[in-house]
């Protein structure tokens, strides 16, 4: 056994002759490119049955014997007409979007002075706040809902989109605050005690000198909160009854599946259309989203 | 002229008015910093938790306040099979899909590990199941698992000819059951993956040609090297996996909304059902509240996870 490993070493590391060569490329394929090809299959197929559902005429979706179910014969928009023009279709992506900024930039807000105050302002006590609003993310929503609703019914907010936006902060504050404390952590200090010395205060050293360095940071953290905001569902499915309120999650599942005859057509295309959003907003920062997932996670 | 202009500079710099000179205050500064993420999760966490534990010992009802009546909730959920039924479900829900997701990601993760041409292309699209709205992605496993339209139930009868008759996915509580644990597994596996990828990168590639040089083979490496390298990130990332899984909603919500029969009923949705939806947010709030013994098992999971990393840096075990 280890014979053999480490004659394939030493035959690596010599000019292979062409059947290695070849066996290697095998191989390769067979272990790695064979079981991705898989994966990308299995993760993306969902989407293409969204996508190419949302285009289909009704008559092709119910259908399989005379059409390939694979692919779409006639294309339609039909659908998508239906969507914007028969239902609050617009009306709920504004609504989400309202929900999805106004929580965001809320979040961003508390969380960048929290983040700052814990790991530059240091006091006594500060890793205990940082470890106190870590755990604040081990707080599952499906725990918090039902007194959440009662709170938000108190403060007469119910049915409001601002109960949301106040809300989304709980989830959205104790990541945001971690991902921050960890880009603030890699700015080297000096560079705020020069600011110091030079007889700057507190708040011009984070606006002029840690803001500026941790935009990474807070772009990560932005976009990411955007995301979460957007894709939210519990709370807005507990605190938001009337149909114009409600966000394009809990819309496309209460509004648009009604009696027994599930509308397919319509139904995909508003999975669509509400993906794409965060999807068009995920290709164009791909890279802050894997630091930021990662990141978070390796804190 | 610069002189000038330099010494009115300092000397607005040496008097500054009060305002300015409060904010520089470090202890205000600091209760300034704190008070807006602090006040929001007092308000709409701490004093929920608070609140849902209180909740939970009375027999409050949407529009009547509730008076304190002990364990009694509890006691009746204790006789009720609806909840026995949900913690089963629960338990095996989080264990098979974390499984899953875990086998699943891991091999996923050592995939992306290796070079290959547009592998940050691959990586960005691997993520997608994640970054979409998981109601969202659960009609589509909906619309995937319908029992007359299923594309996997053509492609077994009509294409391949393995079955004969269509797959009843959701009708049946045993296929229901897996069908919701296969789509939260497909949900799961990219959070795992990157995460996992991260973690794999850190491992310093020395180890490995050092065990290479030993002779070690493949499967030796990765048991004695990627392994138990990986067992901190592994065990972080696997407690949020779990707490997260254990309290899904939406999946289910969206797919199946506990049927058929109540047998697919997480605690969350079943919490949801007698809380919201039919009022009783005492016992919903009882339901929600036996919750926390599983999470704080899981949490305490992390925390023996995380004590490992010490010996790992080579620092002194206490």
């Amino acid at each position: 056994m280890t014979e053999t490993v480490a004659q394939s070493t030493v035959a690596d590391a010599k000019a292979p002759p062409d059947t290695m060569a070849w066996d290697s490329g095998l191989r390769r394929l067979m272990m790695i490119y064979l079981p991705l090809g898989c994966f990308v299959l299995i993760l993306l197929f969902p989407f293409y049955w969204m996508a190419i559902t949302s285009f289909k005429p009704n008559a092709e979706l119910m259908n399989y014997r005379d059409n390939n179910p694979f692919w779409i014969s006639s294309p339609t928009l039909a659908h998508i007409k239906h969507l914007l023009f028969n239902t609050a279709y617009p009306q709920w992506l504004k609504t989400t979007m309202l929900v999805a900024i106004g929580s965001t930039t809320l979040s961003l807000i508390a969380s960048t002075l929290a983040a700052y105050a814990i790991e530059r302002l240091r006091f006594r006590g500060s890793p205990y706040v940082g470890l106190g609003i870590y755990l604040a993310y081990l707080v599952p929503p499906s725990i918090l809902f039902i007194p959440l609703a009662t709170v938000v019914v108190q403060f007469g907010l119910f049915d409001s989109p601002l109960a949301l936006i106040l809300v989304y902060p709980t989830f959205l504050v104790p990541f945001c605050t971690w991902l921050l404390i960890g880009y603030f952590k890699s700015i080297p200090y000096e560079l705020e005690e020069c600011a110091l010395v030079d007889g700057a205060t507190r708040l011009q050293i984070l606006r002029r000198i840690t803001l500026p360095l941790a935009v990474p940071g807070l772009i990560s953290a932005g976009i990411f909160s955007f995301t979460l905001s957007w894709n939210e569902f519990i709370y807005a499915l507990a605190f938001i009854q009337s149909g114009a309120n409600k966000t394009v999650p809990v819309a496309i599942l209460t509004e648009l599946v009604t009696g027994d005859v599930y509308q397919w057509g319509a139904l995909m295309a508003g999975s669509l259309l509400g993906s794409l959003p965060v999807a068009i907003f995920y290709s164009l920062f791909v890279d802050y989203y894997v630091s930021s997932l990662t990141g978070a996670v390796k804190e | 002229m610069s002189v000038t202009t330099l010494s009115s500079h300092a000397l607005a710099q040496r008097q500054p008015n009060w305002i300015v000179r409060l904010f520089d205050y470090k202890p205000f500064l600091i209760v300034m910093c704190l008070a807006p993420a602090l006040g929001l999760l007092t308000v709409f966490l701490t004093y929920p938790l608070g609140l849902g534990v209180w909740l939970a010992f009375t027999d409050t009802t949407i529009g009547r306040r509730g008076i304190y009546v002990g364990i009694e909730n509890f006691q009746y959920l204790l006789t009720d099979p609806l909840w026995w039924n949900a913690v089963f479900y629960s338990v095996f829900y989080t264990a098979v899909a974390t499984f899953g997701k875990f086998a699943l990601g891991f091999w996923l993760a050592l995939l992306l590990n290796n070079h290959f041409p547009f592998k940050s292309l691959l990586r960005a699209i691997v993520l997608l199941p994640w970054i979409v709205p998981t109601v969202l992605s659960a009609l589509a496993f909906w619309w995937i698992y319908d029992p007359q339209f299923s594309i996997i139930s053509y492609l077994l009868v009509d294409v391949l000819h393995w079955r004969d008759s269509n797959i009843d996915f959701l009708g049946s509580p045993w296929p229901a059951r897996f069908s919701l644990i296969a789509a939260n597994i497909w949900r799961g596996i990219p959070f795992v993956a990157i995460s996992l990828l991260a973690g794999l990168q850190t491992i310093s590639p020395s180890l490995y040609e050092a065990a290479m040089l030993d002779g070690a083979s493949a499967w030796q490496r990765f048991r004695y090297i990627t392994f138990p390298m990986m067992l901190p990130i592994l065990a972080i990332v696997m407690t949020f996996s779990i707490i997260f899984t254990f309290t899904d909603f939406q999946l289910v919500y969206a797919i199946t909304r506990g049927g058929p029969v109540n047998s697919t009923h997480l605690l969350a949705t079943l919490a949801f059902q007698r809380g919201i939806a039919g009022g009783e947010l005492g016992e919903g709030a009882a339901i929600a509240v036996s919750m926390i013994p599983f999470l704080v098992f899981a949490t305490l999971f992390s925390y023996f996870g995380l004590a490992r990393r010490k010996w790992q840096q080579g620092e002194a075990n206490d």
